[in-house]
């Protein structure tokens, strides 16, 4: 790697501790001319989520007279009572969550048990279940919502609650992120456990788990804000209102001649507003989370 | 999802301390154990479907009552590889993702750049770029609708405050177009910001010290180091992309309906009606096979010319 012989080279040289953000060689400017892009450009982009908050404040009336100036007319929570008391969208949040949820106690377990067993232990048949998880990893399985769909009713699972968790529970890629943390646990620890008499399964429950937190939450973020989000699956699997999950429920006010903004767009934050709060309190997290399963 | 898999080689199993002893019972009972919750789930739902799809395929089924109908052959598959429809909708997948692409890499790219030269703020920045990812993509239909409402959007008034043509967003080809895919840009730019800032993390600083000693300036560092340093970050982005605009279903589905007559609608959206409108399942799992073999093929294309230029670069 070129990086490499240019730090060797030049280590000699004194070093700058200020990382890459250093100003040198008149740099000063254009660094500032960046910042000055940057933020105009995140500022854009927090445009729409601005945009909803104000609208959902004001009166319809006055959103028609004057769209572009939201202090317009003044602001009121109306048409949150309005939206909350004409579409059940307490059910909705209320499946929503109990979706999410038993997905992510499902994912968490059933994943970490598997890399665990694939971290370390041996056994007949571990090649064969690595092969499947990597080969899984592969498969859109997007692409395959109509097969799902009528196996899924062969077995009597539309309109389940189960319908909706057993497929994220069924991700390879979760068994990943936990198989690359327990191989960073040192075996002698494993070892130590085993040989004061711990069975494999309290080594899984009592030793690794509990080392194991940030692999845990990572997988328990994502597989929550993916089963929160999902869309095309819900829609075909659940058909009746108050089993609607937030987005499904929500698309059925998506339509051009929706005239009622501010309503729509009360339950626009409604439906954006957990999942906002849920991502900057684990932000960190989120975002660690997509770059290990991305990139490593 | 095919991320891992494509990126980091199946890793090897904890070398035991006694490699040549056989596992004692104990070991090989709690492997299969534990191991087994995920692994029926992981057959019954994700290998399950696949091979559902492949008998369907054969079969006169109909989404409307069980049962698989009547053995049809490969009649199905010739149906659909002569529907005209079902091409047209493959190019309109194909098209998001041509029109998608190239600006949801490069601004990803470009942002994380300037981003990572930032001494503060970083965090705003990740927030700020990544927080509509997480946003449903009905609330997201839903926002953008009324921004690209006619007289009182946002986007409107944008267009015609800086003397543009405004399209009729909505209601024609190019303006649904150019609406699902600045609405796609909103909402999934931040995924890619975010692999592309991880990248850069990775990137020592030393290598910039060295390059401003031999008196390079900011925009050369950039051109010169921080992109091709980045290269296999951008083809993993690239790929993810591809395969992701490739699958795309729920803004155009949202936004057009697939609408003005079915002149953006994606393939997915055209498995979805032949099977939940036309009833017609097995020929819906044909569409579906011919398609899911494309988008293994593009993956494991990918793959193969990772693997190829890493041994190619090795030897």
């Amino acid at each position: 790697m070129t990086s490499t012989t240019l730090s060797t080279d030049l280590s000699a040289a004194p070093r700058n501790r200020g990382g890459a953000a250093t100003p040198v060689n008149g740099a000063k400017l254009f660094n500032r001319l960046c910042a000055v892009c940057l933020t105009l450009f995140a500022l854009i982009w927090l445009v729409p989520f601005f945009w909803a908050l104000a609208t959902s404040l004001r009166s319809d009336g006055s959103i028609t007279q004057h769209p572009v100036s939201p202090f317009a007319g003044g602001w009121s929570f109306h048409a949150y009572s309005y939206a909350w008391d004409n579409y059940p969208i307490g059910w909705w949040y209320l499946n929503s969550l109990l979706i999410s949820v038993l997905a992510v106690v499902f994912t968490v377990g059933f994943c970490s048990m598997a890399a665990f067993a694939l971290a370390f232990l041996r056994f007949r048949g571990r090649a064969v279940v690595m092969a499947l998880v990597t080969a899984g990893l592969m498969l859109p399985t997007e692409a395959l919502v109509l097969p799902q769909f009528i196996e899924y009713r062969s077995m009597h699972l539309l309109g389940t609650y189960w319908a909706l968790v057993l497929p994220s529970v069924a991700a390879p890629v979760s068994v990943f992120v936990f198989h690359a943390f327990f191989r960073g646990i040192p075996t002698p620890l494993i070892e130590a456990a085993r040989i004061d008499g711990a069975s494999w399964w309290r080594v899984y429950a009592s030793v690794c788990m509990p080392i194991s937190r940030p692999a845990a939450a990572t997988v328990a973020i994502l597989t929550f804000i993916n089963s929160w989000n999902a869309f095309l699956w819900p829609l075909l699997v659940l058909n009746q209102t108050k089993s609607q999950t937030i987005p499904v429920g929500l698309s059925s006010l998506v339509s051009n001649s929706n005239i009622q903004y501010a309503e729509v767009m009360a339950s626009s934050v409604l439906g954006f507003l957990p999942l906002i709060a849920v991502f900057l309190v684990f932000q960190r997290q989120v975002t660690q989370g997509i770059a290990t399963t991305g990139i490593k | 999802m095919t991320t891992v898999a494509a990126t980091r080689p199946a890793p090897e199993p904890l070398a035991p301390a006694a490699a040549s002893a056989p596992p004692p019972g104990s070991e090989r009972r709690a492997g299969l154990l534990l191991s087994a919750p995920f692994l029926i789930v992981y057959l019954l739902f994700l290998v399950g479907p696949l091979a559902v799809g492949i008998v369907l395929s054969f079969f006169n089924t109909t989404t409307v009552k069980s049962g698989l109908g009547g053995w049809v052959g490969v009649s199905n598959y010739s149906k659909v590889l002569q529907d005209s429809l079902f091409w047209d909708a493959m190019w309109h997948s194909v098209l998001f993702t041509l029109f998608t692409t190239p600006p949801l890499v490069v601004l990803a790219l470009a942002a994380a750049v300037l981003a990572h030269r930032m001494p503060r703020g970083r965090v705003f920045y990740r927030v700020a770029f990544f927080a509509p990812y997480v946003v449903p993509s009905s609330v997201v239909a839903l926002i953008f609708l009324w921004m690209y409402t006619p007289q009182v959007g946002l986007i409107t008034k944008l267009f015609s405050g800086l003397g543009l043509p405004v399209p009729d967003f909505l209601g024609s080809t190019s303006g649904g177009w150019t609406a699902v895919v600045l609405m796609t840009l909103w909402w999934t730019f931040g995924f890619n910001f975010v692999l592309y800032t991880a990248a850069l993390q990775d990137v020592p600083p030393d290598v910039y010290e060295a390059a401003a000693i031999d008196g390079a300036g900011p925009w050369q560092q950039i051109r010169l180091i921080t992109v091709p340093l980045l290269a296999p970050t951008t083809s993993l982005v690239l790929i993810l992309q591809i395969l992701a605009s490739l699958k795309v279903f729920d803004q155009i589905y949202l936004l057009l309906g697939g609408g003005p007559n079915q002149s953006t609608r994606p393939v997915i959206e055209y498995i979805y009606d032949t099977g939940f409108t036309s009833y017609r399942g097995g020929y819906g799992a044909a569409a579906t096979m011919v398609y899911f073999v494309i988008i293994v093929a593009v993956s494991a294309a990918w793959y193969g010319l990772r693997r190829w230029r890493a041994t190619s670069t090795a030897a």
